[in-house]
């Protein structure tokens, strides 16, 4: 690949303004995820960052803008036609299917798939991954730990072979250790070809694993740019964390 | 001892027609968090083309099942499709409001098409018998329990092994989760009501074949005792939802050994509230969880009130004083009497549904221990009849809170239930509890109002006098809003936790609510039954409760003149129409779906 | 004797523990504040505090006194404060008529007495509302409208509309408003800038500074580390259910544990990071 090709957009949110009831959430909200690429939405509670997943998701649909995935306007879609097109969820606090087994979880993954003898493929697949997967298969997904969970949710969304993942939160209320891990996977799945658009609240973690962000604060974007840009940026801090000079 | 074992294979097999109607109850409680009201009218409909099919196209058993289980699917698409999917995204409990409506209305319809008469509906099978120990068992018997046995295997298939089955299961268990894996969770809303549908007609065409006897009336009763059934064991719960049927087939078998038969549905209703108050969440719930957030939430709109001026409200007080003037007729003046009876019953619906947000679907009670306070006391005791009337307020607001005590420390839909039992257990109390209520036969011979021993007779006089009462108390009802209780209540209303944590204490703000609205419905029961010199436990019955929570939907919950103006629209207008009764129930259901569909806010907006 | 004192707090939701052992203490007129990344415990903390959830084991003391597991409305009469991440404000109510909703608990009318009579006294006087009550009323009324006044432009010239008509950030301003009506003898705040731009938040941390100086004794649940250093006589840093550091703000602001949970790594184990941006800039 060329370097002064620009990068093909995978995703792309145009002046996206939402609302709830009465009360606006998003005011021209514009985003792009590149082809290829982790790209981190940052920003404190409350700044609208989660509606942005929804949005995507078809799980609310915005007043006025567009959505395109793949260069298609899916802004008229349902959500389930919007994960067909090749996007995987791991929602925010991991949103399993408690009572159903991490095997049933990991298949329910693939329930838009009809390539039955795949799906057992990507399942072994995923379980190279997720090694420690592999010995909870039958246990029920509630009782698992935070961490654990959290890897039967991202491996689930990748049991979808999806083109993007949207990932809301990944690391909240796991311990550091865990965090670390999942970080490392994130950056795995990507290694395999897949697309990253990731929700976080945590900007140094984020940016980490990052190639582009940006960071919202009260339903605007306030700062964009290459991750390793925005590492060294001091008013990334400003913007959210309020300026402290910590780390 | 022979008896015992008939009364245990008896309460098996009405506990596993109640399992056809709660299996599927909890399934759609399981996708769409929704208690559904309408299910009871499906098992008539159900049992009605069984009896189509039987009677007039005289099909064998095999083909009757199928037809009865396709028309009833058929029916349950249909409400899913215009009954519920229009109200996505509404508040929580406005799909509950609806199948209420819809029940309404296909009650009435049936009753319609086929009289309100019951029928015979034969059983087709060979009337042997064969003993087992001390009982019998008939083919009949066997029968519901082969299809019993045989829904619950293929429902266990169809949701662990079927694909859809597997997207049943993720929806009940994270609907929003569920869609983001692909999952088309309306297609799954159809399938889970096409199913649940098929087994409610299913087990209303058992029902009728077992006591060989169907009616439009028996709808209210199956959905109860398949809500009774689901919440025993845990509402969204199927195997407990199983479990929970049989369980309640036993104890009603068991009780009406013990009591007789008119105590059936007392122990129903008895079981739940129990339950209710001890295990919300089912006799199978894990230990303790997060509270169930999903069914919380009342049927307020956020809308701006139209503000009615104090001068205005007194002109319009001021026209209804002079109206028996100008008008002639007496039937005119009865019918805005009978309005003004039931605005009292709007106000205090409008208070306790509207201001502080408990759904009551037993309303009625309040009206029927009013009624038989007054005329007990009048008859039994020679207390004066205003007096008489004065108590009744005073004991409908008592006895009414001590009753809906249990219901305090529910929130949502399981107010709306636990009322509703309640409603009914009084209703049965009062059919039962001969000595004081002289039981079925009701009591005669209530005397007319009189005041200070002057008689209120001529239609002037009764119109003055109810409309008196429905102006003082409403102008009370006022000021208390106007107070810090108003603020109290609507807080409670807005945000339990929020009111808590500031103090106000859930018990105490909802029974100073139900002591102020019980005194209202209980001088309105009170006037009522001197007024029809006849009352028995029927005369004030669930259907009432319901026409009330229309009226008070109408004109805007809590808003107190909107309750007045709602009691006149539904009450007055059909009366001036002289709309034929059966008519009438109808359109009160259509106009409940209307408004939950098109005007939630009523005509005046909530306050 | 501190005001508030929290010791082994735990709770367990599921196979998460939400709340791992927490101990915790607030002397009277001091700021403490809780930092930590979202899903650390710091709002099921503030809930098993206020009795919106029971702990599983451990003991909460207030002004001595044992309130574990107190209901939340007994509590508002100890004149505990707090306010909600998310901002449970009574939505058909307007401006005022939530602030003074706040108030309830204080209000002689509404207290209570004995279990029944007390209710039907209160009921009685809502109904004759002798000139005591309209007194107490309106100078209740008086003092609210006093408290949304602090929130200058931002609240008072909305006093009468309905709360679901405001901005996330006035709702937060509401609730805020809401707790000050109490009178607090401790106030809690969870994240009461959430939402909120650079300005507001400003806005927000001089109120709160203002609060302090007048002697209240706040608890802060707060992400803004520039607010909480300026604010705080104390940082108590959780992360997954645990208190990781605790101190003076200085010293857990460099606090290495710190920086690693709630800051972020300067490198993620492994390097795996780095080898996906080396891989990036290919």
């Amino acid at each position: 690949m060329s370097e002064t090709t620009a990068p093909v957009p995978l995703l792309e949110l145009d002046k996206v303004n939402t609302f709830y009831g009465p009360v606006q959430v998003h005011f021209d909200l514009s985003l792009t995820v590149p082809k290829g690429e982790i790209v981190s939405l940052l920003g404190g509670n409350a700044s609208g960052k989660s509606t942005t997943m929804k949005i995507i998701l078809g799980l609310l649909k915005p007043q006025s803008g567009t959505v395109r995935f793949a260069g298609e306007d899916i802004g008229a879609l349902q959500t389930p036609q919007i994960i067909r097109r090749g996007i995987g969820s791991v929602p925010e606090a991991r949103r399993l299917f408690p009572d159903m087994s991490v095997r049933e979880n990991l298949l329910m993954g693939a329930f838009t798939r009809t390539d039955k003898q795949a799906v057992a493929h990507d399942l072994d697949w995923v379980l190279t991954l997720f090694p420690k997967l592999g010995q909870r298969l039958a246990q029920r997904a509630g009782t698992l730990s935070g961490g654990e969970q959290q890897m039967v949710a991202m491996a689930r969304a990748l049991m979808g072979r999806p083109k993007l993942i949207c990932m809301d939160e990944p690391t909240m209320g796991l311990s550091p250790l865990f965090v670390d891990r999942v970080l490392e996977l994130i950056a795995a799945i990507n290694r395999e070809g897949v697309t990253i658009f990731m929700v976080e609240q945590n900007a140094s973690l984020a940016l980490q694993i990052a190639h582009r962000g940006y960071v919202l604060q009260t339903g605007r974007i306030v700062l964009e740019g290459k991750a390793a840009d925005l590492l060294v940026d001091a008013r990334i801090r400003d913007a959210y964390l309020g300026g402290a000079e910590a780390a | 001892m022979t008896s015992w074992l008939d009364h245990t294979i008896n309460g098996l097999i009405v506990g596993n027609i109640y399992a056809l109607l709660a299996v599927g109850l909890a399934l759609i409680f399981g996708v769409s968090r929704l208690i559904n009201f309408a299910h009871g009218s499906v098992y008539v409909v159900g049992a009605y083309i069984g009896w189509v099919a039987v009677a007039h196209l005289h099909t064998p058993l095999p083909v009757t099942i199928l037809l009865v289980a396709a028309g009833s699917a058929l029916l349950g698409l249909l409400i899913e499709r215009f009954g519920l999917r229009p109200l996505q995204g509404s508040t929580k409990i406005a799909p509950l409001l609806a199948t209420i409506g819809i029940s309404f209305v296909l009650d009435q319809i049936v009753q319609i098409v086929f009289t309100p008469d019951p029928r015979a509906l034969p059983s087709q099978l060979p009337d042997w018998r064969f003993q087992i120990g001390g009982g019998t068992i008939g083919a009949l018997d066997i029968l519901i329990a082969a299809i019993g046995f045989t829904s619950a295997v293929l429902l266990f298939g169809f949701l662990r092994f079927t694909k859809l089955g597997w997207a049943v299961r993720a929806t009940a268990q994270d609907r929003d989760a569920a869609r983001q894996m692909g999952v088309d969770v309306d297609q799954v809303n159809r399938i889970v009501f096409a199913i649940a549908s098929a087994l409610g007609g299913l087990s209303g065409l058992l029902v009728g074949m077992y006591y060989n006897y169907i009616d439009p009336a028996m709808s209210f009763q199956a959905t109860l005792k398949g809500v009774v059934a689901e919440v025993v064991g845990g509402v969204g719960n199927i195997p407990g939802a199983i479990v929970g049927s049989l369980i309640l087939g036993l104890v009603e078998s068991y009780g009406i050994a013990l009591l007789g038969t008119s105590y059936r549905n007392l122990f129903a209703f008895i079981l739940l509230v129990v339950i209710l108050v001890l295990r919300p969440n089912g006799l199978f719930a894990s230990k303790r969880q997060l509270p169930p957030e999903p069914l919380t939430g009342t049927f307020i709109a956020p809308s701006k009130p139209v503000p009615l001026p104090t001068p205005a409200l007194l002109a319009a007080l001021a026209v209804a004083a002079v109206l028996p003037l100008v008008i002639a007729q007496p039937y005119l003046l009865q019918t805005l009497t009978n309005a003004w009876l039931y605005a009292l019953l709007g106000i205090s619906l409008t208070l306790i549904a509207g201001t502080v947000g408990q759904i009551s679907l037993g309303h009625a009670a309040l009206l029927a221990i009013g009624g038989y306070t007054s005329a007990l006391l009048t008859l039994d005791l020679g207390v004066p009849v205003g007096l008489s009337i004065l108590a009744a307020g005073f004991v409908a607001a008592g006895l009414g809170t001590l009753l809906a005590w249990p219901a305090f420390r529910l929130r949502g839909h399981y107010v709306t239930i636990a009322t509703l039992a309640i409603g009914e257990i009084v209703s049965l109390a009062i059919l039962n509890w001969e000595s004081l209520t002289r039981g079925p036969i009701g009591v005669f011979g209530i005397p007319p109002i009189s005041l200070f021993g002057y008689p209120i007779e001529s239609a002037r006089a009764v119109y003055w006098f109810t409309l008196a009462i429905l102006a003082v108390l409403a102008a009370l009802q006022l000021r208390l809003l106007r107070s810090h209780l108003g603020r109290a209540w609507r807080a409670v209303r807005d945000d339990d936790v929020a009111a808590r944590s500031y103090g106000i204490a859930l018990d105490r703000y909802k029974a100073l609510a139900f002591i102020t609205g019980g005194f209202a419905a209980g001088i309105s029961g009170g006037v009522t039954s001197h007024l029809y010199s006849f009352i028995n436990h029927e005369t004030f019955n669930a259907q009432l409760s319901i026409l009330a929570l229309t009226i008070v939907i109408l004109g805007g919950m809590g808003n107190v003149f909107g309750a007045i103006v709602g009691s006149v629209l539904l009450i007055g207008l059909p009366e001036v129409f002289r709309v034929a009764a059966e008519y009438r129930v109808l359109i009160y259901g259509l106009v409940l779906l209307l408004l939950i569909r098109f005007r939630p806010q009523g005509l005046f907006g909530t306050v | 004797m501190p005001l508030l004192e929290v010791s082994g707090l735990v709770r367990r939701f599921g196979g998460v523990t939400a709340v791992g052992g927490v101990d915790l203490s607030v002397e009277e007129g001091r700021l403490v504040s809780v930092i930590g990344p979202n899903g650390a415990g710091k709002t099921t903390l503030f809930n098993l505090i206020t009795g919106l959830d029971r702990p599983d084991e451990g003991k909460v003391s207030f002004d001595g006194a044992d309130i574990t597991g107190f209901a939340p409305e007994k509590l508002a009469h100890l004149r505990l404060a707090r306010t909600f991440q998310h901002g449970r404000v009574f939505a058909n109510l307007s401006v005022l008529g939530n602030v003074l909703v706040g108030a309830h608990a204080r209000l002689r009318a509404a207290r209570p007495r004995l279990p029944v009579l007390g209710a039907l006294g209160e009921l009685a006087l809502a109904l004759i509302q002798p000139g005591s009550v309209r007194r107490e009323e309106a100078a209740l009324r008086a003092e609210a409208l006093a408290i949304i006044a602090r929130f200058g432009e931002r609240l008072l010239p909305r006093q009468d509309q309905p709360a679901y008509s405001l901005s996330y950030a006035n709702r937060r301003r509401v609730e805020i408003a809401r707790a000050l009506a109490l009178s607090p003898r401790l106030l809690l705040l969870d994240e009461p800038t959430a939402g909120m731009n650079q300005t507001e938040t400003a806005e927000m941390q001089a109120l709160i500074a203002e609060l302090k100086a007048s002697g209240l004794t706040i608890l802060l649940i707060e992400h803004k580390l520039d607010m909480v250093m300026s604010l705080s006589d104390e940082v108590v840093v959780m992360d997954d259910g645990k208190v990781i550091a605790r101190g003076l703000p200085q010293a857990v602001r460099h606090d290495p544990a710190v920086i690693e949970a709630y800051l972020g790594h300067r490198e993620v184990g492994g390097g795996a990071a780095e080898k996906a941006l080396a891989e990036a800039a290919e």
